[in-house]
This record gives structure tokens, C-alpha cells and sequence, in this order.
């Protein structure tokens, strides 16, 4: 059901902005004035809830260590999965983001008869999510050439290298292939792994329903539905949003303003969901955080003022005991009176 | 409650219709309530022990009252909805890790296998992303937009007495083992999560009697078990009795010496019951031979730290006395037993909660001259630190044919492990002291499994739970007991030498359970000892 529910969503965004734009005057609201107001909550609201994040303070030092920290000379130090210095943690940072290093750790146990636990490696999560994220990537990237003129050289560079197999008229990228294929592949896994089928909420399935379908309206754009898809229209446009000062000449295809408006609903979406994993994965703490916590003293700024059940007070509840255990004692017993 | 028969349990596990061998329950979670029997959950604490906690300056404790998790009605505060999000909002405030913690999830099921729990019992519920979804629907729903503008659709739900119900049950199915996070792309601990549904309830007066009884006998007596300091010294001298017995050797253990050079702080379980007590008696024996000026302390005699399983502030408050002894009896630093948890403390929380320990001096080996640098700011060694130092400059006269009775295998304890990086050293000692062979890779390591019962839930109303959790742990022993003969576990903890050792009685007979420093003191030759063949080690009866 949730999924379903998924699809009917953006089948409704997809009508809306698809008989919306055919209505007299209304390209500049789809093609100006959504995107504005898009960019804006995606901008204010990524920062806002990095800004709410970075408020709470971290008060302890919980690295999760996944190899032998550092200690004596002998003992070989795992300096990625354990890092004691900055650069040891940035470097552990960067290849989790680079090559989602602790997803490629994944095991699948099973359990069998006798009772017996299996753990078999399972990379498809991994393969799955950088096909996926790297298509992403590159996709973002490579709309750049819409946005900038001229157009930078990596981006040129980006594009030319993502069709360099010239299958079809134009020739089609692969990371859109990858782009739609990751998240159809995504959006497989949780309806076939009946883990994580029981704990998919309609906010997982739909992003990816949505850039699924982000990523077939442009492709249908660029290979299928070319009438009124006019180039250097939109270029214009793209480039007169950026210099604050939009311009629509011509009439450009529906299906162009169905694709913008899934975007601008993505970015809307983004800041007030998971997707600010993006911004999260860099501040969290079990991650970012330099398994040093005995050389060099973390400060909490709420430590609260607490002090121990005094060495005194339990002196004089147990000083009796003790004296006779010969315990020595701060305070000696008052004398006997008999 | 009776514990099922092994057949029983073991047909269970595999057979038994769970997510986990494969049956997709029915219905939404959200509409699943939970259901308290006898031998499901851990009994509540005391009323009187929660009385006394809160009468104890820093610590709040209220709504001590009798309940049980069985009836209806717990009881609540009037206002139990009003403290529980109050609370929540508070500690949003206070911890950067759950905020991001309850933002970031994607619930993309990577940590969904990985927690022993869940493979034990197949609960749903039991997978580390659905605990964590227990609060975060809650969180969904007053905390953010979307929670409130679309409520369940967006995952959201409000706080209700099932709800809290529900965290109570699954709160105490977790031990803060932290393999999850391990696993997570974005490090989410659930450990994180379990540590603060718990203070949560605790604003309520919900919690278990195995952790808060412990929680006040250490802070009025100095250890878990209560022991007073006369019966505390007596039974560390029952082990000295022990060792002259076995060895020959009289040894006089020091008690609240000032200035003496090192504290000595471990578990009060390692001086109070089998095994332990043979791991405390490796530690004197080591201590005889390399003639360490050390004492120990009746005061802070305690390694563990049940304020872990509790709420951050008694976890400083019980914290607090090891440095308040330190600095009393003017010694220069600290030297700490085997135990997991209690090393979770010491190695992140303790400088940071009652730090700087600047009345002590950089930890320097006596013996070696080494110093350990890793511990420039707490001035606490590991005692397996300490060990491996001493046997790689070859001040330990070991003979490892004395232990060739054992055939061990080594329990990575998980906060060791995973949060503290302590793996090689422990190893290393092994390599000198006996012949071992790793268990399965999966299942060592950053990868440990947990022993089932801890965090503070070693008790014994839960048994079938333990046995359940404890699972892919004895999995992995049996493993190398059936192929490699081993014969003992051994291990840094003292939960795990208690813990394992009913875990390995229940799933695979005739394996034993011992610390590290156990094995070290069967090894070690002593000056002058007139130890005959003892083929069982320190273990031997005379
Ligand atoms: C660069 C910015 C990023 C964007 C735009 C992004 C976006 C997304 C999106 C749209 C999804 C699919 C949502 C879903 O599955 O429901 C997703 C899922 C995921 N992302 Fe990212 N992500 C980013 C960065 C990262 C990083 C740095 C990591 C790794 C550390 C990561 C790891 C994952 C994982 C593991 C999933 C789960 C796949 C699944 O749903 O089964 N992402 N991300
Ligand atoms: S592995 Fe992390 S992100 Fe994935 S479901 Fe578990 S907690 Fe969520
Ligand atoms: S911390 Fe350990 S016990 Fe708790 S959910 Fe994670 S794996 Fe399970």
C-alpha cells in the first residue's frame, strides 16, 4: 500500500504540472516561480537543519572503533577504522562517503538447522546505493551545462565521457541508465528483502518513486518527446534564473515542465527528510570522532555539577568494620567509654 | 520461569515463524502491542532501591513506587506524557547523536541482521532500525513537520501507555552492544537510542531491579554486590589463601594504601563468584611477580558501572569515586581490571565526566619504564595494556605448558571492541600464555557478538531471552569446539565470565569460561613457589 501510495503522489504531481503549464500564463509559474521558491526551501531548510544538528552539543566521545586503536608500539594500530589524529578521521570520513565503506562490510546471516548462524557477505546493498548515488552525482553535475555560460570544462569533460557509447540519437548517458536503474533496483530490495519490506515507510518509498520518475521524464525528453523540446530556450531560461532574470520564449513541451516540477518537489521535500542524510552522515559522531578519548580530554558543556557519595560518609558508615578488618582509616574510632 | 529444553529452543530458533527464519508478520508494527509475561521481562526495581537513589544529591529518581509490568495499569505519573516529551525535547538539546541519529535513517535494513537480539528471537521489533523506530515515530510526530502535517503517513504516532509499554520491553532487549553501528553507512547507534529511551522511563520511575540495586549498592557500599569493606578485603584474601595453597607463595594484598604508586580497580565480581575469582587471583599473582606497589581500594571497589545501563548522571556520580580515591590515597595512576562496560566508562565517558585527573601522572610502567602515552589525560591502563607490555620486554616468566589442559578461543567483549579498539592486546597475551584458535571472522572482533545479557541484563527471570540473544555467540564457540576441541572461552569481561558461563552450560557443555588473567596466572612462575602439577590450573582443588 505504501508504495502504491507512492506512485499515485507523483502520478498527481506529474498531472498537475502537466495540464498546469498548458493553461495561458502559466509556464512562468511552473517554469520561474516554483523553481524559485523550491530552490529557496531547499537552501533555507538545508541550513536550517544543519543549523538545528550543529546547536546540540556532542558531550562524550562515542566513536564506534572498528579495528585496534592506538596503544602500545607493538600493537599495530588500524588507523582508519580507529583514528587517533584529524587527518586519520578525515580520511576515514571520506572513503565512508566516497565508497560507502561500511555498507561493503554487510553480511546476510540465515539460520539453519542444528540450530547453525550463517553470515554470507551481501554487497547488493553497496553495488546498489553507488550505482545509484554516483548516477546522482554525475547527473547533478552534468545539468550544470543548462546553468553556466560557458560552460566549465569538467562539465563538458563530465558529459562528453558519460555518452561515450553514442547508443542512440542523441547518444544516452549511462548515469541515467544508472540514475533510473539504481532506484528501480532500490525500490526492488525493499519489496523483495521482507526486512527491510516490514520497516519501509511510505518516506522511503517515495523519494525513490519520484526520482525514478525524475529521471524517465528526462530521458523521455531528451530520446522521445522532442516536439517543443527547444534547447536554447531553455538554456535561456536556465540561464536567466540564474542571473535573476528569467525569460520564456517560445512554448516548450509539457513534459519539460512535468520534469522541473518533480525537481522542485524533490528539493522541497529534501531538507524535511531523510534525504538530509547527505548533510548528517558528515557530523555523525560515532563516525567523526577520534578514538583519542583517553590521551586528550573531550568536554561536555553540560557536564553536570555531581560529586560522588563522599569517601567520608562511607568512612563513618563503615568505620567500625573496618578498624577491626584493619582497613586503615582516616578517622579514628572515639574512644570507648565503659 | 523454566527454561525450554535445548531441543526444545533450538527447534524454536530455526523453526519458529519470525522474521527472521522467514515469516513477514502481518500485520503494521504500529498496530502489533506488546505483551507482558512472566519470563518476558526483567523484573522492576524496588521501590525502596529507587527511594534511595533519589534521595542521593545529583540524581533524580522519582516516582518510586510497586508496579509490575504485567498489570494494566503502571501507575504512571498524572503527567507521565507530559515528562516523557519534555524529557525527549530536553536531550535533543543535549545530544547532537540523537537528533542526527533520528534524522538520518533510511531505513535501508543494513543493521536489521546484525544485532543478536533479533537472531535470536526473530522479533521484529528486535531489529536495531525498528528499535530506534519506536522513538523516532514519536519523535516524527511532535518534533517534525512532516510528523505533523501527514502524522502516520509520514511514520509518525503519538505517545501513548502502549507506546511506553513498548519501549520498556524493547529498551531492555537491547545491550548497548553497539555491532549495529557498525554496520550503519551513517554510524547510527542504536546504543545511543536504547541509552536514552531508558533515562526516559526513568523520569517515570520505570526501570529493572538488576540494574538500579546494583546502581545504589555501589554507590553507598563502593560495589554492585554490596560487599562491606571488611568482607570485601576478607574475600580478596580468601584468594591469597588460595594461591599459598596452590603455589606456595603467601601474598598480602594491600587495601586503601596511601601512596602506593598504582590503584588497582576491577569488577567486584571477579573478587565475589566463580569464574571471576580465578581471574582475580591472576591478578595478585601478577602483581606478586612483578612486586607492583599497587593497592586496592574498598571505597572504589568497583570497575563496573551500572550508571551505563542507567542514565549519564549516576553514571558520574559512581564514575566520580575512582578519581576522588586516586587523589585520597595519592597514587599516581590507575590501573583497571578486566570488564567490558566498565571499560566503555573509563575510555570515553570518565575524563570527560569528572576529569581533568590532573593530581595524577602519566601512567609509566614500573616494571618497563614504558609509558602509556594513549592515556595521558585519565592516567587509566587496561590491565591487558599493561600485561602485553611486560611480557614483549620479557619480565614474565611464563610457562605456557601449564595451561595445556586448555584449548581456548577469545570473546571479543563488544565495548572493548567497538568502543575503545582494545583487540590486539588481549591476543597477544593469548599467543604467550596458551594455545587458542579465533572463532569464525563474522562473529570476532569489531564484528563480536554480544554475550546476550548485557547491560545489566544478566538476571535470571529473562533466561530464555539470554539463551535466545546469547545464541550467535555460542554459535560461533561451537564452532570451534566441535572443530579445533576448544574447551575454554576466554575473555576480558566480568559480565561475560558470569554471562557466558550459563551460556555455554545451556548451548554447548564442557566448554569453560575465564579471563584472560586467569590464564596469565596459570602461566606465571613465581619466585619461590612450590607448586606441584596442577592440571587444571588455578582451578585445581587440593
Ligand atoms: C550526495 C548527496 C546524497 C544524496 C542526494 C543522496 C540521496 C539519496 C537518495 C535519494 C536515496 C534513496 C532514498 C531511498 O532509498 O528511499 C538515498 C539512499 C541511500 N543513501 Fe544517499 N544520498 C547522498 C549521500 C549519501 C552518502 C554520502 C551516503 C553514504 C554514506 C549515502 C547512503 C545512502 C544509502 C545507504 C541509502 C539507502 C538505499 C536504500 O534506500 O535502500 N547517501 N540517498
Ligand atoms: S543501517 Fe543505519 S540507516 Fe540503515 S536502517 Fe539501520 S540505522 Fe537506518
Ligand atoms: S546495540 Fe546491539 S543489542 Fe542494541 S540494537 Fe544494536 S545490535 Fe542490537
Amino acid at each position: 500500500m505504501k508504495y502504491a501510495f507512492s506512485f499515485l503522489a507523483v502520478i498527481v504531481l506529474i498531472l498537475i504540472a502537466g495540464v498546469g503549464s498548458q493553461i495561458a500564463g502559466m509556464p512562468y509559474f511552473f517554469g520561474v516561480f516554483v523553481p524559485y521558491v523550491a530552490i529557496a526551501i531547499f537552501l533555507g531548510g538545508f541550513v536550517y537543519r544543519v543549523v538545528q544538528w550543529a546547536k546540540s552539543p556532542v558531550p562524550f566521545s562515542i566513536q564506534t572503533t572498528c579495528g585496534q586503536g592506538k596503544s602500545l608500539e607493538f600493537i599495530k594500530h588500524n588507523r582508519l577504522e580507529a583514528p587517533d589524529t584529524t587527518a586519520e578521521v578525515v580520511a576515514r570520513m571520506l572513503l565512508e562517503i566516497f565508497t560507502f565503506r561500511s555498507l561493503f562490510r554487510n553480511t546476510k546471516s540465515e539460520i539453519h538447522d542444528g540450530p547453525k548462524i550463517t553470515y554470507e557477505s551481501s554487497k547488493w546493498l553497496w553495488l546498489f546505493g553507488i550505482v545509484f548515488h554516483y548516477s546522482f552525482l554525475i547527473v547533478v553535475i552534468r545539468h550544470m551545462r543548462l546553468f553556466l555560460n560557458p560552460v566549465p570544462e569538467v562539465v563538458a569533460f563530465l558529459d562528453w565521457a558519460d555518452s561515450m557509447f553514442e547508443i542512440g540519437v542523441p547518444s544516452m548517458y549511462m548515469t541515467t541508465a544508472g540514475l533510473i536503474g539504481g532506484a528501480a533496483l532500490l525500490f526492488s530490495r525493499r519489496l523483495v528483502n521482507r526486512h527491510v519490506r516490514y520497516i519501509s515507510l511510505v518516506n522511503d518509498y517515495f523519494p525513490l518513486v519520484l526520482i525514478f520518475a525524475i529521471g524517465v521524464t528526462g530521458a523521455l525528453m531528451r530520446h522521445f518527446l522532442r516536439d517543443g523540446i527547444d534547447i536554447v530556450a531553455i538554456k535561456q531560461l536556465a540561464v536567466g534564473l540564474v542571473t535573476f532574470s528569467p525569460v520564456i520564449n517560445g512554448e516548450i513541451g509539457a513534459i519539460f515542465y512535468i520534469h522541473v516540477f518533480l525537481v522542485a518537489t524533490l528539493l522541497v521535500y529534501f531538507p524535511f527528510s531523510k534525504l538530509m542524510h547527505l548533510g548528517g552522515v558528515f557530523l555523525s559522531p560515532t563516525r567523526n570522532m577520534k578514538n583519542n578519548s583517553r590521551a586528550v580530554r573531550h568536554i561536555n558543556p553540560w557536564n553536570p555539577d555531581i560529586k560522588p557519595h563522599s569517601y567520608a560518609g562511607y568512612e563513618d558508615e563503615f568505620r567500625e568494620f573496618m578498624v577491626d578488618a584493619g582497613i586503615p582509616v582516616e578517622k579514628e574510632l572515639p574512644a570507648q567509654k565503659d | 520461569m523454566a527454561v525450554p529444553k535445548l531441543e526444545q529452543l533450538s527447534k524454536s530458533v530455526v523453526q519458529g515463524p519470525s522474521l527472521a527464519t522467514g515469516a513477514i508478520p502481518t500485520r503494521d508494527w504500529m498496530d502489533i502491542p506488546v505483551h507482558f509475561k512472566e519470563g518476558n521481562y526483567a523484573y522492576p526495581a524496588k521501590k525502596e532501591k529507587v527511594e534511595y537513589l533519589d534521595s542521593q544529591k545529583g540524581l533524580s529518581f522519582p516516582n518510586a513506587r510497586i508496579w509490575s509490568p504485567e498489570d494494566d495499569d503502571w501507575k504512571l505519573p498524572e503527567d507521565w506524557k507530559e515528562i516523557i516529551l519534555n524529557g525527549l525535547k530536553e536531550r535533543l538539546g543535549k545530544f547532537r547523536s540523537l537528533k542526527i541519529f533520528m534524522d538520518c535513517c533510511v531505513r535501508c535494513g543494513a543493521c536489521a541482521d546484525k544485532c543478536h537480539f533479533f537472531l535470536g528471537t526473530g522479533d521484529p521489533k528486535n531489529m536495531p532500525v525498528m528499535r530506534a523506530e519506536l522513538l523516532r515515530s514519536i519523535y516524527r510526530n511532535d518534533f517534525t513537520l512532516a510528523g505533523k502535517l501527514l502524522g502516520r503517513m509520514a511514520g509518525a504516532r503519538e505517545m501513548t501507555v502502549g507506546v511506553l509499554k513498548e519501549w520498556f520491553m524493547y529498551a531492555y532487549q537491547c545491550t548497548e552492544c553497539r555491532r549495529c553501528s557498525v554496520f550503519c553507512p551513517y554510524g547510527i547507534d542504536t546504543a545511543e537510542i536504547t541509552i536514552i529511551l531508558r533515562e526516559l522511563l526513568h523520569l517515570v520511575g520505570v526501570g529493572i531491579n538488576w540494574i538500579l540495586e546494583p546502581v545504589s549498592n555501589s554507590n553507598r557500599t563502593g560495589n554492585h554486590m554490596g560487599l562491606q569493606p571488611h568482607t570485601y578485603k576478607d574475600n580478596v584474601e580468601f584468594l591469597a589463601d588460595d594461591i599459598e595453597n596452590l603455589t606456595g607463595v603467601r601474598i598480602n594484598p594491600p587495601f586503601n594504601k596511601k601512596g602506593a604508586e598504582v590503584l588497582f580497580i576491577t569488577p567486584s565480581a571477579d573478587v565475589f563468584a566463580e569464574p571471576g575469582l580465578y581471574t582475580a587471583m591472576g591478578y595478585l599473582i601478577l602483581f606478586e611477580a612483578i612486586g607492583l606497589d599497587y593497592t586496592w581500594s574498598t571505597y572504589a571497589s568497583e570497575g563496573g558501572n551500572f550508571g551505563l545501563f542507567t542514565n549519564n548522571e549516576s553514571m558520574k556520580k559512581l564514575n566520580a569515586k575512582m578519581y576522588a580515591e586516586a587523589k585520597r590515597l595519592g597514587v599516581k595512576w590507575i590501573l583497571g581490571g578486566e570488564c567490558g562496560h566498565m571499560w566503555r566508562v573509563l575510555h570515553q565517558y570518565m575524563d570527560t565526566m569528572n576529569g581533568p585527573a590532573d593530581f595524577l601522572e602519566v601512567p609509566k610502567s614500573p616494571i618497563t619504564g614504558t609509558v602509556f602515552d594513549n592515556t595521558a589525560s585519565t592516567k587509566m591502563v587496561h590491565i591487558s595494556e599493561f600485561t602485553a607490555d611486560l611480557i614483549k620486554h620479557g619480565k614474565l616468566k611464563l610457562d605456557k605448558s601449564r595451561n595445556s589442559h586448555v584449548k581456548a578461543t577469545f570473546h571479543d567483549s563488544c565495548n572493548p571492541a567497538r568502543a575503545m579498539g582494545l583487540l590486539d592486546e588481549p591476543r597477544y597475551i593469548l599467543d604467550h600464555v596458551v594455545d587458542w584458535v579465533e572463532m569464525p571472522e563474522n562473529t570476532i572482533r569489531e564484528q563480536t557478538f554480544c554475550c546476550g545479557s548485557g547491560t545489566g541484563l544478566n538476571t535470571d527471570e529473562i533466561m530464555e531471552l539470554r539463551m535466545r540473544s546469547g545464541l550467535p555467540r555460542a554459535n560461533a564457540v561451537k564452532y570451534v569446539h566441535e572443530k579445533h576441541d576448544v574447551n575454554m572461552l576466554s575473555c576480558v569481561c566480568a559480565i561475560d565470565r558470569a554471562t557466558l558461563t550459563s551460556l555455554m552450560d545451556y548451548w554447548n557443555p564442557g566448554v569453560r569460561v575465564c579471563g584472560i588473567s586467569e590464564l596469565v596466572g596459570n602461566a606465571l612462575v613465581l619466585e619461590g613457589e612450590t607448586r606441584g602439577e596442577l592440571d587444571d590450573g588455578l582451578r585445581t582443588l587440593l
